[in-house]
């Protein structure tokens, strides 16, 4: 048991689920050795089940909805598939340098990780900007989400995966800032470790919607 | 401390990032391709390309950046993994289904309408 705790004693119930794990006894000692955090992880990874849930929903109310344009405009009209691709890449590419940031923190490096986030935030808010110019683009020419039910669909699908990123953004953030003033602390770690689960999540549900929504749309 | 050095395998090494990444990129360049550059093949082809590559870029995300395995969490993570995504197929594959058939019987299709319209 000592083993396990052998970085700094953290806060919260964290204690509590270690002395609670059947399998501590079982002889995982090499398993237990990096701090597991099996209570805020696993909880946070409950969390984005349930967020999975959520659009998959909004995925099954657009398969529903996807084709009926009320005679408005069709996805071929409206959507630029080369500006897809490249926000499709913005949103990749914030992954992998959110990896780089994950392993710097392994490594205690703080200013290679903190150059990585930052790296990781540009492309998150490079993907924000493309979202917002496509919106106004759309709002200006009246596709807005008023005009037939394959836009409510659309816009309530993508906008709430952009209030994901943008939440996870301003996350992002915060996190800089309290890496900047406490430096790498356990709580920091962790708190960087739910991040980056929720910043790959974000990027997979982009994949079901530029298959699904872009793709798929402008093929129909 | 020193146990975390190493790049365990739960939370990823650089190699196994760019091993994703390239993946990916493979994964999400060739649906587009299909799409930009209107290759010829039928639409049922196309689809089942694009939701192909989609489905295993999700396995590739979530082997490679989110690092889910059997064995973390004790396997609750896995578990509540596949328990989500058995309900998201239940919820799509019953949605589509009961609603294409709605759709089917209650809308009529604009040349049904024309031909009551145009009965004499």
């Amino acid at each position: 048991m000592t083993a396990s705790l052998a970085g700094p004693a953290p806060e919260g119930g964290y204690q509590f689920y270690v002395t609670e794990d059947p399998h501590h006894h079982e002889g995982h000692d090499d398993h237990d050795e990096h701090h597991h955090e099996t209570g805020t992880r696993l909880g946070f990874w409950i969390y984005l089940m349930s967020d999975c849930l959520i659009f998959g929903i909004l995925f099954a109310v657009h398969a529903v909805l996807g084709t009926s344009y009320a005679a408005g405009p069709s996805p071929a009209d409206l959507f630029e598939i080369d500006k897809i691709l490249l926000s499709t890449f913005f949103l990749l590419f914030s992954s992998i340098t959110y990896g780089f940031a994950v392993i710097n923190m392994q490594q205690d490096k703080q200013r290679a990780m903190m150059l990585w986030l930052i790296v990781t935030g540009l492309f998150g808010g490079a993907f924000l900007v493309m979202e917002v110019l496509e919106f106004q683009h759309l709002w200006h020419l009246g596709a807005g989400p008023g005009a037939s039910a394959f836009l409510s669909s659309f816009w309530i699908l993508v906008g709430t995966h952009g209030l994901h990123v943008t939440c996870g953004s301003i996350w992002l953030v915060v996190l800089l800032v309290q890496v900047q003033m406490h430096g790498l602390t356990h709580e920091n770690k962790r708190r960087i470790m739910c991040l980056s689960l929720f910043w790959h999540f974000l990027d997979l549900i982009w994949i079901g919607v530029f298959s699904f929504v872009y793709l798929t749309g402008v093929l129909l | 401390m020193s146990a975390q050095e190493h790049g365990h395998d739960s939370h990823g090494s650089y190699k196994s990032y760019i091993i994703g990444f390239a993946l990916s990129v493979l994964l999400t360049v060739v649906p587009f391709w299909i799409v930009m550059a209107d290759v010829k093949v039928s639409l049922s082809i196309a689809l089942l390309i694009i939701f192909g590559l989609g489905a295993i870029q999700i396995l590739v995300h979530v082997h490679y950046f989110l690092h889910v395995t059997v064995g973390a969490e004790d396997g609750w993570q896995a578990m509540s993994l596949v328990f989500t995504a058995i309900l998201l197929v239940i919820i799509l594959a019953g949605s589509i289904w009961v609603m294409v058939h709605l759709h089917e019987n209650m809308m009529p299709a604009h040349e049904q309408i024309e031909r009551v319209r145009n009965l004499p």
